[in-house]
């Protein structure tokens, strides 16, 4: 069973729900759960894990070289370059490895067979034992390098779980490629939003993404402090249960703050986060 | 000689762009001549690489020169490394004038990029 925590909007509590559902779950289950931190622009849920990191890889995409010496100058890479990743001027090939997918149409198509393809690292993955006894396992994407999609791609592959094991994925905020990827292959999507016009915009985008994809999803929402009847309809009418709603609160904001969890805070949220995994799981 | 420059509208008269990579026509025209053709950017609807795009047409139209208000790092290695000149409209505000200044050596040439030296795109465009 793979859950994954989205959003839409960011600073909804993606983080403080995945990693307080995953000690919940820790608790009340014999093997606790595989936590995959997929923000891999800024991941940060060891703040609230601890995880002590065992083992690490290097992720990077092949990109194109040229052998300038025996290339023809005939343009057909850059021509099949649906990222402008490489450019052919007068005689000389020139590639931009920030806007390389690494999806080999250059090396395919060169009729010279002039291109071979190196690797390109982008940013690594780590993991080992956090908390609880999760595992853990995160990907981080290197400053400077725009493409998050590949690492949490290989973070998916590469975060084994053991048989029966549930995985639960901690998402980026948005509603582009790297939450696709994060959420593609999820048996559930928990959507977090918080009671405002903001949160309720970037729900219905997030809430859009879960529909394209045939994703069964829920919310929680965050922060509350008083109706918001905009939402409870929204959420209604697209037949969206709202699976927990976390109260505005000092001493909730002050925890998180310190890198606790819902549970350290209020104990009572372990069985009610640990609900929120026997109702999607029936 | 032959030279690009890049306009909001597809005619010899038009404003000047001030963008390269995301200009929305891309002009090419003989100074001795003055014949001219107009052709639509292709990069103006690229989700990225867009400088790259419109400097690889810049080239395959064998122009020596390129005129525009600003050029992103990708842009400027792309027309660097094809041989291409590049010269800043400065205050022209259309292409008739940005041509003759062009022609009396009044235009300011670039020997780096416009913006910034990070290298993660969308730097020609106009802030």
């Amino acid at each position: 069973m793979i859950i994954t925590i989205a959003s839409g909007k960011g600073g909804t509590g993606k983080t403080t729900i995945a990693t307080s559902l995953a000690l919940s779950l820790a608790a009340e289950l014999n093997t606790p759960p595989l936590f995959l931190d997929c923000d891999v622009e800024a991941p940060n849920a060891h703040l609230f894990l601890q995880p002590v990191f065992t083992q690490e890889k290097q992720v990077g995409i092949m990109i194109p070289e040229i052998d300038e010496e025996r290339c023809s100058y005939c343009g057909k890479c850059a021509e099949v370059c649906q990222y402008h990743a490489i450019a052919v001027l007068g005689k000389k090939t020139l590639v931009f490895p920030q806007l390389c997918h690494g999806c080999g149409s250059c090396t395919a198509q060169c009729p010279e067979h002039v291109i071979v393809e190196v690797q390109n690292s982008i940013g690594m993955l780590e993991s080992g034992i956090a908390r609880a006894g999760l595992s853990f396992a995160r990907g981080v994407l290197n400053v400077g390098e725009p493409m998050g999609v590949p690492i949490i791609r290989q973070l998916k592959k590469w975060a084994d779980s053991l048989p029966g094991q549930v995985v639960i994925r901690d998402s980026p905020p948005g509603t582009s490629c790297p939450v696709v990827e994060t959420v593609r292959g999820s048996d559930y999507i928990v959507l977090v939003t918080e009671p405002t016009p903001f949160g309720l915009h970037d729900l219905r985008l997030a809430a859009q993404l879960t529909e394209e994809l045939g994703i069964r999803a829920g919310v929680v929402i965050n922060r509350v402090n008083g109706p918001y009847p905009e939402l409870e309809m929204f959420c209604a009418e697209r037949n969206l249960s709202i699976l927990l709603r976390i109260p505005f609160e000092r001493t909730i904001a002050e925890g998180t703050a310190r890198g606790k969890s819902l549970l350290d805070i209020h104990p009572d949220f372990c069985q009610q986060l640990f609900s929120i995994f026997t109702n999607i799981a029936k | 000689m032959k030279i690009i420059l890049t306009a909001v509208s597809p005619n010899i008269d038009a404003q000047t762009d001030p963008r390269f990579g995301r200009c929305a026509y891309l002009l090419v025209v003989d100074t001795e001549t003055m014949h001219w053709e107009a052709h639509a950017n292709p990069g103006l609807t690229a989700s990225g690489g867009a400088g790259i795009e419109a400097a690889q047409f810049a080239a395959n139209q064998h122009v020596k020169v390129a005129l525009s208000g600003d050029f992103g790092p990708h842009a400027y290695n792309a027309l660097q490394a094809g041989g291409i000149a590049m010269y800043r409209y400065g205050n022209c505000t259309t292409v008739p004038q940005a041509i003759e200044q062009f022609k009396n050596n009044q235009l300011e040439q670039i020997g780096v990029p416009s913006r910034g030296d990070c290298d993660d795109g969308h730097h020609g465009q106009s802030s």
